[in-house]
């Protein structure tokens, strides 16, 4: 009988613990963040550019620097972020189930990841477009000459759809190899078991610099879709969207300022300028964080055009022009919303 | 009244009926808990649910497809079924060629032929040591890199041709003439079974024994074909336009590399179930098959095997289960099955990963189940009666 009772107490107390963990819900990932002293940020298992680890395991890239933004702003130190590498697969799982605290990680913001996931997009850090590259023996110039070939393509990406559209609105056919992976992608084109390969444009020159022979194959001019590129986080924290959307808006505003890295910490008579410094204004309130949030994302990161350049821009290996991704003023599309 | 409740508590068969009764309510409340927070987690993170999803526009290319309709205006429902067929048109030809492989491996190992027999343990040391995933790229980097292009395939007679993409086979275009060739061929089969049939229950009564090859040539083989050339059946030829070939039947290049590997790395397997079945067979049975002038080839064929075989079908099974199920490895080589299709590129646009996983592992049981549950029937079959 005291047995039946002991395992009655154990089972009923294990059930009860159980339930209890149902009602629990985490939604305050700036508390948890800063408890936990780090930042856990989903990023891509090595895109050159945009985020790849060196030789030394140190992580660098445009969406590795959205992450270190959030961890200036939320810890005061750009180094305090762990790195979590996922496929494309992988990514949103890794957000909703909280394995991470944010997803930088050249993922495109569309229509249906953003209202059926239960995610949110943050912002845009990079204005992509899809685009081809082709055998250079083909002689091809345009897509529109490419009717019936046959193309590499990463799985689990927005490519595999609009590669369809493209071909279905142009009634023209087509053949799609589809991978798991960027590097198998790669492999296959060079291998010739398709004609063409097909992906976002930012990655086509990184692709096409580390071929066997980068001068067999051209890049086409063509753009076939808009890829606008950005930090995504859970949708039921509305105080950390708004940390990581203006984390990545301080670093665009402060380009705009002219503000950079070396020069933040300079005595300045603008209100704009002394905003971002956190010397006048209340912009860390409401975030519930320090004053100096802003000042510590552009002292530690910089603002976005130094990221851009140091990353990506044309003294680096992948050499991608600003274009759209010029600020507004200077005939892009960047465009951070007032800093007031 | 206590007393009684108390004696029937301490009653054995009472308390091993409650026990279970408990055990049962604990793990079902467990699993109802643990859907319970599921759907809970899912509302509050306003992730979309059920399986609506099904009948929306897939919008996404599919590379093999052998026989049912699929463009990517189609649903994901279609695409589906279109993972489906092409994980079972692996897994089949995969079981079909490794078991063929395992077969011919399992006996060469106990040849007396000290060369054959070396060869054959080689075969099986190196191929069942490494890991299929290894294997799976090995074989599809060899395929990729050996194989011509396109534009130079291995043509064979203008009919077949093959290339680093793929095999290219004539396709018959259905009508009314192919129907008559393929039911000239039922019809050879049927005729074929009946005269064997008879010839068996000859050498049973008399000892006779009739040659049934030129029957089988003559009924199975040239009937069709005389059918096919009197009433003239179309085939469609491939032919290369622009990039690729069009037309006839398309076999990728990862389908063969994915089936390859598959087999030979579970013949290995299965040869190694063939050589313990094969060495089980009590050796009398040998002896008494040489002792009645039976040649080596028949007493193996007639007296070994058929006993082997007893033993050797539940662990093949076994391996027929995990080909089926290795064959979603597809992924790494892009040969689009359940898996690439379905857990890959439908996940990743819809994102519902549980009804999706779901769905998956549904289908992979079923096959599993399906598969075990026919073989079972046939180990049944093949046990000695009334033992």
């Amino acid at each position: 009988m005291n047995q039946l009772l002991k395992i009655s107490a154990v089972s009923l107390l294990t059930i009860g613990s159980f339930s209890a963990q149902a009602g629990i819900f985490h939604s305050d990932t700036l508390k948890d963040v800063q408890s936990k002293g780090s930042l856990t940020c989903g990023v891509s298992t090595g895109t050159p550019g945009f985020s790849s680890p060196d030789s030394s395991g140190h992580w660098s890239g445009v969406d590795v620097d959205v992450c270190r933004a959030v961890a200036a702003a939320t810890l005061g130190d750009s180094n305090k972020v762990k790195f979590v590498p996922l496929t494309a697969k992988e990514r949103f799982v890794a957000l909703s189930s909280g394995e991470i605290d944010m997803l930088s990680r050249n993922t495109t913001w569309t229509h249906t990841r953003d209202t059926s996931l239960g995610l949110t997009f943050a912002g845009v850090n990079y204005y992509d477009g899809q685009g081809f590259m082709a055998k250079k023996s083909l002689g091809v110039n345009d897509v529109s000459e490419l009717d019936g070939a046959s193309f590499c393509i990463q799985a689990g990406t927005t490519t595999e759809l609009n590669l369809a559209d493209y071909f279905r609105s142009n009634k023209m056919s087509f053949k799609a190899v589809t991978y798991d992976t960027s590097a198998q992608t790669k492999a296959g084109f060079e291998a010739g078991r398709c004609d063409a390969l097909t992906s976002d444009v930012s990655q086509l020159a990184g692709l096409r610099s580390t071929l066997k022979d980068p001068s067999s194959a051209v890049v086409l001019g063509n753009v076939i879709s808009k890829e606008p590129l950005g930090p995504v986080v859970r949708k039921d924290d509305n105080t950390w969207l708004n940390i990581v959307r203006w984390s990545l808006n301080a670093m665009i505003e402060a380009e705009e300022l002219g503000v950079t890295s070396a020069t933040i910490d300079d005595a300045s008579t603008s209100p704009g300028v002394q905003r971002l410094q956190g010397k006048s204004g209340k912009l860390n309130e409401s975030l519930g964080l320090s004053k100096d949030w802003s000042r510590n994302i552009i002292a530690q990161v910089g603002n976005y055009g130094e990221s851009f350049e140091r990353n990506i821009g044309m003294s680096t290996p992948i050499q991608l022009p600003r274009g759209v991704n010029q600020l507004w003023i200077k005939g892009g599309i960047l465009y951070a919303p007032a800093f007031r | 009244m206590f007393t009684k409740l108390k004696s029937l508590l301490y009653n054995n068969e009472v308390r091993a009926v409650l026990f279970q009764l408990l055990a049962v309510a604990v793990i079902a409340y467990f699993a109802y808990q643990a859907f319970d927070n599921l759907m809970l987690n899912i509302e509050q993170r306003g992730i979309r649910s059920g399986f609506g999803f099904l009948n929306d526009e897939a919008g996404f290319a599919v590379n093999d497809n052998f026989f049912l309709e699929y463009s990517p205006a189609s649903t994901n429902l279609q695409a589906f079924y279109v993972g489906i067929v092409n994980t079972l048109m692996v897994a089949i030809t995969g079981i079909f060629l490794a078991s063929i492989i395992g077969l011919i491996i399992g006996i060469a190992r106990l040849s007396n032929n000290y060369l054959i027999r070396k060869i054959a343990t080689i075969y099986i040391e190196i191929f069942r040591n490494i890991p299929i995933l290894l294997q799976i790229l090995f074989w599809y980097s060899i395929a990729l890199n050996a194989l011509p292009s396109a534009r130079n395939s291995i043509n064979f007679f203008d009919t077949i041709f093959l290339n680093s993409r793929g095999l290219y086979l004539p396709k018959p275009v259905t009508g009314f003439e192919l129907y008559i060739v393929l039911a000239s061929f039922f019809i050879g089969v049927i005729g074929y079974v009946f005269i064997k049939k008879r010839s068996n229950k000859k050498h049973d009564e008399t000892g006779i024994k009739t040659n049934t090859i030129p029957h089988f040539l003559g009924l199975v083989l040239l009937l069709p074909i005389v059918a096919y050339f009197v009433f003239g059946a179309q085939l469609e030829y491939p032919a290369l336009k622009g990039f690729n070939f069009k037309g006839g039947i398309d076999l990728s290049i990862e389908f063969f590399a994915l089936a390859f590997s598959l087999s030979v790395y579970t013949a290995t397997y299965i040869a190694e179930a063939i050589r313990s079945g094969v060495e089980s067979v009590d050796k009398g049975q040998k002896e008494a098959a040489a002792a009645l002038g039976l040649k080596d080839s028949w007493a193996m064929r007639l007296v070994i095997l058929p006993q082997a075989l007893r033993v050797a079908i539940p662990p093949i099974i076994n391996q027929y289960l995990n080909l089926t199920k290795n064959s979603s490895l597809a992924a790494a080589v892009g040969y689009t099955e359940l898996v690439t299709i379905f857990s890959g590129t439908v996940l990743n646009v819809i994102g519902q990963a549980i009804e999706i996983i779901t769905l998956t592992m549904l289908v992979y049981l079923t096959i599993s189940l399906v598969i075990s549950m026919i073989l079972n029937i046939f180990n049944k079959k093949m046990q000695i009666k009334g033992n």
